[in-house]
């Protein structure tokens, strides 16, 4: 048991780095909002200066503010739905016996393994392109006219391609879920002759409730700034079909060199995804405490 | 002595350039400086075009001060020079021949009469067509064509069976891509940005039937998914053979007539970017150019290497080394009278013809508050120029109607120059 004085020397041994971790934190946090109260444009030194709410008010009623924010919220509950209910599939799939095991699920599971930027190069440019992709000479083949898909469903499109990114995670998780429940219990249940979808819905889904929740979280961080495939594939458009905040607070920041703007932005951003957070952990974080 | 020749030695420049080919070949020529100039070294950082502009912009906003020489296009040049970030170049020597730029590019790079930056390459858009499509049409493309000639071309050569396209346009949002495009379009019937009072003027009938006669040509004519097309795509689609005419930049015609690369290498003309008669063309300028950031301790050193890059003596390098259709284009007047480019690149009469029909100090017919033809020479364009080109690309996949994006483009560039000072 630690004693007064080990407790104080592990204090004051630990002072150092919790000090520089949250100037590190505090800093940029602290700058931003400075920022969001100026007018601060870095093309245009001559306007700059204390800008009171205005940086607000212009990003709260920008047209594409609302669109973005609903964006991002469609995008990650749809990343999310798809993940969770994909993985558990996959998941479910892998746990069976089959002959290349290994090599099958190191195929499901490489998508992870790639770039944002690449992924999403590859799905615009050599499946999805309606003049050169895959998708586009299989219709063709079937007589169907070609789907132009980020032009016709921009923010379907990016739905599936993060999907598709994130999907490998969700099942990796919850495979490994899956492999820590007892045989002995689905044996028991099996004579006591529950079918499959009982033995599903009684056994497995609530042990797989604590890695669905980890599942959630961790994406969720991720898919509320969705960023490269979004810049890559169809710039936020077209319109503001595709915009989604991390979108439209680059906009700001290097496209208009509006550093207050973007600043602005930047804190409206951090407070809902604080929101999001609150909720979320409210909603399915309690998973965790069990 | 030996001190001295050190400190000299240990001249370093950083050059900041973007990775196209003209610049990627300058590297490779960089011998040819050094040999004439001994006491100075080269640093090269070579960036894809966004992320060069963000890293420059940065970089001479917060006074960095990383880069001695810098690659910037003609928007740029305007805007920087009048924030009084650029060193005028006064000293690049008898042998630079300033009066042989051509007079476009170098109204485009000059401010109260200074140069502020030296023209690598330069360029103008117009009309690329495959002459053997206009045949089967039964028609001649004039060197001088109306949208409404082309608008009829291009319903006789849509042939969709065939994966034939009448015309290929870009519609991907940007304001350097259907932005650039669009602008150039629009002066040719008569629309404008903003009037003198900087009023934005999306809602007059200039922008409606601009941005109509686009969408319906598209519509019709245009490939699948033109909304994602900027200048790589529809390159890619001409030189496969699947577009009867591209209306782009100059520097394309090398690219199409090159027999390794395009397909129908040997059946493509070319002519002026087209008119509605109101006295301009649709077409744009531009130049990708080198100038020194004020405050640099280097500028003499940097002018030097600016009059080598860009002087007359380094068509002739380029020329001895890769043959004369391989020459940076756009710049100089005798390039132009040169029998051995022009009989090199056979769309040499037309791109000079092209950057000649451009007047980036006079770009509209109606009068202007700013300069540039495909843009508007103000800090606030790139943002605005992006947000309009999603909003006119929305109008093209057909999820608004013209109707709406004009309005929506109206109400948000009034919201950006209100922010911005300009409206009061």
């Amino acid at each position: 048991m630690a004693t007064v004085n080990t407790r104080k020397l592990a204090r004051a041994m630990l002072t150092p780095s919790v000090v520089i971790l949250f100037i590190w934190m505090i800093v940029p946090l602290v700058l931003t909002l400075w920022y969001s109260f100026q007018t601060y444009n870095l093309l245009n030194p001559a306007t700059n200066g204390f800008a009171g709410l205005t940086n607000y008010k212009y990003f709260l009623t920008d047209p594409a503010f609302f669109q973005a924010f609903a964006n991002t919220l469609i995008l990650t509950l749809s990343v999310l739905a798809i993940t969770v209910v994909g993985g558990i599939l996959l998941a479910l799939l892998l746990d069976q016996f089959i002959y290349g095991q290994g090599i099958v699920r190191i195929l499901v599971i490489s998508p992870f393994f790639i770039m944002p930027t690449v992924a999403a190069l590859v799905w615009k440019n050599m499946l999805m392109d309606p003049n050169y992709g895959i998708f586009a000479w299989i219709a063709t083949r079937f007589g169907i006219a070609p789907i132009a898909w980020l032009q016709d469903y921009p923010l379907f499109s990016i739905i599936l391609i993060v999907a598709w990114q994130w999907l490998p995670f969700a099942t990796l998780i919850l495979l490994t879920a899956l492999q820590s429940l007892d045989e002995e219990q689905k044996e028991a249940a099996g004579m006591d002759g529950a079918g499959f979808l009982s033995l599903f819905a009684f056994i497995t889904l609530p042990h797989l409730a604590r890695a669905i929740t980890v599942v959630i979280l961790i994406e969720t961080i991720f898919l509320l700034s969705v960023f490269a495939e979004i810049l890559v594939t169809t710039s936020g458009g077209p319109g503001y079909a595709s915009t989604n905040i991390a979108y439209l607070i680059y906009h700001q920041a290097l496209l208009d060199y509006d550093v207050g703007g973007a600043s602005a932005g930047g804190v409206v951003a951090v407070i809902l995804a604080n929101i999001v957070a609150f909720f979320l952990v409210r909603i399915v974080g309690k998973n965790l405490d069990a | 002595m030996l001190a001295v020749g050190q400190l000299q030695a240990a001249e370093t420049l950083t050059i900041a350039t973007v990775n196209n080919g003209d610049m990627v070949r300058m590297q490779k020529l960089t011998d040819d400086f050094k040999a004439k100039n001994p006491d100075i070294d080269l640093q090269w950082v070579t960036l894809e075009e966004n992320v060069l502009r963000q890293k420059v912009t940065t970089d001479i906003a917060t006074k960095g001060g990383q880069y001695d020489v810098l690659t910037i296009g003609t928007y740029e040049v305007p805007i920087w020079a009048k924030n009084g970030w650029l060193n005028p170049l006064d000293n690049l020597g008898a042998d630079y021949k300033v009066d042989d730029l051509l007079p476009a590019i170098r109204g485009g790079l000059s401010a109260d009469g200074k140069l502020y930056a030296s023209p690598f390459y330069g360029e103008s858009s117009y009309v690329m067509y495959r002459k053997d499509l206009m045949e089967k049409a039964g028609l001649t493309m004039p060197d001088a064509p109306t949208w409404d000639f082309i608008r009829q071309a291009a319903d006789k050569m849509t042939d969709r069976a065939n994966g034939i396209n009448g015309v290929c346009l870009r519609g991907k949002a940007g304001w350097g891509e259907n932005m650039a495009f669009l602008t150039a379009m629009s002066n040719s019937f008569g629309a404008r940005w903003f009037d003198e009072k900087w009023q934005p003027q999306f809602d007059q009938p200039e922008w409606k039937n601009t941005l109509q006669f686009y969408v319906d040509l598209m519509k019709a004519d245009g490939p699948s998914g033109a909304s994602s097309n900027g200048f790589n795509e529809n390159l890619t689609l001409f030189q496969q053979g699947k577009c009867g005419m591209w209306i782009d930049a100059t520097v394309a015609g090398s690219f199409v007539t090159d027999p390794k690369a395009s397909t129908v290498s040997d059946k493509v003309g070319f002519a002026l970017a087209p008119d509605t008669g109101l006295g301009k063309r649709g077409n744009w300028l531009w130049a990708w150019s080198l100038a020194v950031p004020a405050g640099s301790k280097k500028v003499d050193a940097a002018e030097k290497f600016i009059a080598w890059a860009t002087g007359p003596g380094y068509l002739d390098l380029v020329a001895s080394k890769d043959g004369w259709a391989n020459v940076p284009p756009g710049t100089r007047t005798s390039l132009y009278n040169n029998p051995a480019y022009t009989s090199a690149a056979p769309f040499a009469a037309m791109t000079l013809a092209s950057i000649n029909a451009a007047d980036p100090t006079h770009p509209t017919v109606k009068p202007v508050p700013y300069t540039g033809v495909q843009f508007v020479a103000i800090p606030e364009f790139q943002g605005l120029g992006d947000t309009v080109g999603q909003l006119f690309s929305a109008a093209l996949a057909g999820q608004s109607s013209v109707d709406d994006a004009l309005k929506q483009a109206q109400d948000v560039t009034t919201r950006t120059m209100t922010k911005a000072g300009y409206i009061k």
